[in-house]
């Protein structure tokens, strides 16, 4: 195809990936730049019967006016990624200084607003995918075994956790562990303790929320390893059962060797995708003890009359980095399978 | 031969059997109950005294008089305002995937029939494009809309999904249209057509399958989406689904409770529909390589 041409079919699709997805992340750059404009502070002399007092007050007027002139804020350089709410380095080094032992250390580093989320992100990547890839493949070697009629309708119903939402799935769940809903209060009727609610601690809520990212992501897992084992070859697997070798040994031998590279495809894919984790925290309201980078900038920008947008920015490029670590790998996997098409 | 392999022993059946019916418990039975639920009022769905009330609707009963009530679908409907969400979430839905596909088609079909090494270079950045994750980019969309005064409308939001959407549509069908014999288009070029005839005569008729499944995951995109309607919109032009979370954000009211569980049922429903009628798009797209990214 002439480039010509090519440019004319590609423009509009090209035109809006530049415009919505290549400059807002150079605009959120920007953003991480600058930070909110001061207030300008005024001496007002009070006086009163008294005597008379000097005052400081917010200039509201002049602060109106600041923000009209420049409503990105002043230039902060790379001074919002290095403050407390982002990577803390003064904050680190001093708890480095200070504290005695690995563990306090630890303690305090993790308690850092960007670092606790992080470790939360991080936990729940690679939590939920282990458990994901081997769910994934049980549930899809057992619908393979069975008979056409009823597949169909099983398939519809082991996908759904997957096609709602992620606010609605989590919702969904939440009411039935609230400890007034029917899981929640079952739990409490079998140990007998009115107080325990799987709300009640930070751990309880982590375990809750991974529970959920498996039987979210499971389907997506299912549907990989079900359409790959429709082209496990077949000629190997009869040779095999003619030399007498067991279903299990077929299973362990031939087809689990065939789906490793489907496997890898699917961890990398939901390591990916679970990086981003942030509606499930909405939906099972557990932004006290649960953070995630994605929560950090919702949390940022939520707030229609005070939006941080330095702060979103910062927490922005932190987790495209992230984001670019996972996907190296992604990345050379496609460059390579290009390079053998061609 | 064949039939030995796919013979199976009485007691892998059974285990097999029983593996599967627990399996669907977990994934359907949320759904059910949550459906089952929201016809009762909220000292039923959230009984502590006893769970069997959900099913009985002892409460439903002392408050409403009946058994099972549609006091929180109707009140969500009026009060609530969710049928305007619905209509917005319907404008977005039916716009983005009108768009992302006519945008989608002619992008895809441009880089499956150029033999440059640019498209493969294109086709690595959407990937890049793809995995970024969508709240990032939201906050820089932010500045930029409120200084050109274009926040909180639905146009942008439209705009701003279809573009979102469009890395993952070009791979859907960029792989598909590789599946169509280039011979097609290559001949209807030789007899004189131009490019853009050859797409609308010869490719058109014969890409509705690939079409019916890129617009299927465009639909679901722009359907669930949550974080990009909740922050670019305001409050009146809501679509569903931040609408149910700002049931929630509203003070302790049971009333508004149930109106997120009506609601939630409400969303859910259409999409249950629909994914049944293409599940086998749906499938097909999941693993046509191009979920890759």
């Amino acid at each position: 195809m002439p480039h010509k041409t090519f440019f004319w079919f590609f423009f509009p699709t090209g035109l809006a990936m530049i415009l919505f997805i290549g400059l807002p992340i150079v605009s959120s750059f920007f953003q991480s730049l600058h930070i909110e404009n001061e207030q300008v502070l005024m001496e007002v002399e009070n006086c009163d019967p008294f005597g008379c007092k000097m005052n400081v007050r917010v200039d509201v007027e002049a602060t109106q006016k600041l923000k009209e002139e420049n409503p990105l804020g002043r230039f902060n350089g790379f001074g919002t990624y290095a403050d407390r709410n982002h990577l803390a380095f003064d904050e680190i080094k001093e708890a480095w200084n200070t504290s005695p032992t690995i563990n306090e250390f630890k303690d305090i580093v993790l308690n850092l607003p960007f670092y606790k989320a992080l470790l939360f992100t991080l936990t729940f990547c690679f939590a939920v995918t282990p458990p994901v890839i081997i769910l994934g493949f049980i549930v899809a070697l057992s619908i393979n075994t069975l008979s056409k009629s009823i597949k169909g309708p099983t398939i519809f119903g082991t996908i759904l956790p997957m096609i709602v939402t992620p606010l609605i799935g989590s919702l969904v769940l939440f009411w039935m562990i609230d400890s007034q809903g029917i899981i929640g209060a079952t739990i409490q009727i079998l140990f007998d303790d009115p107080n325990l609610s799987l709300k009640a601690s930070s751990g309880l809520t982590w375990i809750t929320i991974i529970i959920y990212g498996i039987w979210h992501n499971t389907p997506f897992a299912f549907v990989v390893f079900y359409a790959a084992l429709q082209t496990v070859p077949q000629d190997p697997v009869e040779a095999a059962l003619i030399d007498g070798a067991s279903r299990y040994q077929r299973v362990r031998y031939i087809v689990i060797p065939h789906l490793y590279p489907v496997a890898t495809f699917i961890m990398l894919i939901c390591l990916m995708d679970n990086f981003r984790v942030f509606e499930p925290i909405i939906g099972f309201k557990a932004e006290g003890v649960a953070q995630s980078l994605s929560w950090m900038i919702y949390q940022d920008l939520r707030n229609e009359n005070k939006m941080l947008f330095g702060s979103a920015g910062a927490t922005s490029m932190l987790t495209i980095i992230g984001i670019a670590i996972l996907l190296t790998p992604v990345l050379i996997r496609t460059w390579r399978e290009f390079k053998t098409e061609r | 031969m064949d039939s030995k392999i796919n013979k199976y022993s009485k007691e892998l059946i059974i285990i097999n059997s029983i593996f599967m019916l627990f399996w669907l418990t977990i994934s359907i039975f949320p759904f059910i109950w949550t459906f089952w639920g929201s016809f009762k009022v909220k000292a039923d769905f959230f009984s502590r005294a006893d769970w069997t009330y959900a099913l009985s609707g002892f409460n439903t009963l002392i408050e409403t008089g009946a058994t099972t009530t549609f006091k929180a679908y109707i009140e969500s409907w009026t009060e609530g305002e969710f049928g305007r969400a619905t209509i917005n979430t319907m404008i977005v839905t039916i716009s983005v995937v009108s768009i992302s596909l006519f945008l989608g088609t002619l992008g895809a079909y441009a880089l499956s029939r150029s033999t440059y090494k640019y498209t493969f270079y294109i086709l690595i950045a959407a990937l890049i494009f793809r995995a970024m994750p969508h709240i990032t980019l939201v906050s820089g969309y932010l500045f930029p809309f409120f200084q050109l005064n274009i926040w909180g409308i639905l146009p942008t939001t439209i705009i701003v999904l279809v573009a979102i959407n469009q890395p993952f549509t070009l791979w859907l069908l960029y792989s598909f249209f590789k599946t169509v014999p280039k011979e097609l288009d290559e001949s209807a070029l030789i007899d004189g057509c131009t490019y853009f005839q050859a797409f609308r005569y010869v490719i058109m008729p014969v890409m509705w399958p690939g079409v019916i499944t890129a617009g299927l995951f465009s639909m679901m995109l722009a359907y669930n989406d949550f974080t990009v309607t909740a922050l670019l919109l305001n409050q009146q032009n809501y679509t569903m689904v931040p609408k149910i979370n700002a049931y929630l954000g509203t003070v302790e009211h049971g009333g508004n409770y149930m109106w997120a569980v009506a609601s939630v049922v409400s969303a859910t429903a259409p999409l249950f529909m629909i994914v049944m009628f293409f599940q086998r798009n749906l499938i097909s797209g999941l693993t046509a390589g191009a979920v890759k990214g």
